[in-house]
């Protein structure tokens, strides 16, 4: 029997040698371990890849690998990232987000990225909750999750990611959970695959503000029907969504945007006409 | 044999990040429990290779699709805690190895080849034995009191 073929590059040649400082059981350690292993994957070299990210705990990602990084400012990710694809559409770019950074911070961001459909791949690691700071509830926090920061909740309905993401653009549109990083990982390489952008919704449970969230891995189910490239079909089954589908739950063909024009000038030409 | 093979790397990969995890929170006991255990199942999974005949470490395969998220001997990513006890970390093994044993009885059961049974019997066996050494060596460490995990001053309060 022969064995198995190894990847060129194997998924421990994606991490760097800082330790990550996450809470022991945190679910982002499974997202950067699929990261790793979807890289691997695609036959991707670590200087090949950029990863970006804002700020927050799924935010110090890029650290932890070893392609080149940029962890940026809160909620701006994205607009770093698109701008980095625009000159080097070259590399693949990943961004890197929470559910605080992505959808409050950086929401207006989210929504352009969608719009724009830059060939990017948005993961945002959700726990419902602020984890850096302490535990202050976010966007996607439920209204009546009572904590010390928020008594008796917030009474907000909670945003929708996926139905906002489909609803602005998003070519790729995807949830997975961090209890099952294979299938993480197998998301995260269609993804990348996929081209424009690319979003998937990480359920990413965040074991010191919200314990309860290990219960997800009793909650989530593989989605029941196979993903459609239909933006009406998919908004309905998004909207009626209970938050626990995983899988690929649209798939569109829109081309993604790329920079129509070479530079014409040379900066040493631009500089020139602003000279006094 | 590939299966088995993916399975013990799975869960070297496992404790190895468990290890890291329990390290970075100055658990050391813990960290350095779970450091034994990823290198246990790194031999196993050496020792796989040399029965095999494989001439160099394989990549995990990425197709492998088990009847659970993870292979049957991979512990939950979210089953450490900053505060556990090394009898914490052996019953989380405790609780893999027992799984690993069923997964084979499983196959030894089933439909499969000759062949294929003969061998999932064989590496039943081999958990069976993992469970009895695990079950020892629980015996040897104490058992964590009432209230192990409170913390009076915990590093992430809402205070």
């Amino acid at each position: 029997m022969n064995a198995p073929d190894a990847p060129l590059v194997a998924a421990k040649d994606f991490k760097s040698d800082t330790k990550p400082v996450w809470c022991p059981g945190c679910g982002d350690y499974s997202v950067l371990a699929a990261i790793t292993k979807a890289l691997a994957t695609l036959g991707l070299k670590p200087e090949n890849v950029a990863v970006v990210s804002g700020i927050g705990c799924s935010s110090r990602i890029p650290a932890y690998t070893s392609c080149y990084g940029f962890h940026g400012v809160h909620g701006r990710a994205l607009p770093v990232a698109t701008g980095l694809k625009a000159a080097r559409p070259d590399l693949t770019v990943l961004v890197a987000s929470g559910d605080g950074d992505g959808y409050s911070i950086g929401g207006n961001h989210f929504l352009h990225a969608c719009r724009r459909n830059v060939d990017l791949t948005y993961i945002v690691m959700d726990n419902h909750v602020y984890g850096m700071t302490k535990g202050q509830p976010s966007p996607t926090t439920e209204p009546d999750w009572s904590s010390k920061l928020a008594p008796g909740g917030t009474g907000l309905k909670e945003f929708h990611p996926l139905v906002i993401a489909l609803a602005s653009g998003a070519n790729f549109i995807a949830r997975a959970f961090t209890g099952d990083p294979n299938g993480c990982a197998a998301l995260i390489e269609q993804a990348v695959r996929h081209p424009g952008f690319s979003f998937i919704e990480v359920l990413s449970p965040c074991v010191t503000f919200r314990p309860e969230q290990r219960g997800w891995k009793t909650q989530v189910h593989a989605a029941p029907v196979a993903p459609t490239d239909d933006p009406g079909r998919a908004a309905r089954r998004l909207m009626t969504d209970d938050g626990f589908n995983i899988g690929v739950l649209y798939q569109g063909h829109r081309a993604p945007y790329r920079l129509g024009n070479a530079a014409s000038q040379t900066v040493e030409a631009l500089e020139c006409q602003f000279q006094l | 044999m590939a299966r088995a093979y993916a399975m013990e790397l799975e869960a070297h990969e496992r404790y190895a990040q468990f290890a890291e995890q329990l390290d970075t929170h100055n658990n050391r006991e813990v960290a350095e429990l779970f450091r034994k255990l990823s290198h246990i199942e790194s031999l196993h999974a050496k020792r796989i290779l040399e029965e095999m005949r494989w001439p160099s470490m394989p990549a995990l395969p990425p197709a492998y699709a088990w009847d659970t998220a993870e292979g049957p001997e991979t512990a939950l990513p979210d089953a450490v805690h900053y505060l556990m006890q090394p009898w914490h970390a052996l019953e989380i093994a405790l609780r893999c190895e027992l799984q690993a044993q069923q997964y084979f009885e499983g196959i030894a059961a089933g439909e499969a080849p000759p062949g294929v049974r003969k061998a999932a019997l064989e590496m039943a066996d081999e958990e069976r034995e993992h469970v009895r050494l695990v079950r020892d060596w629980m015996r040897r460490v104490p058992q964590p009191e009432a209230g192990w995990d409170e913390d009076p001053d915990p590093p992430r309060t809402t205070e």
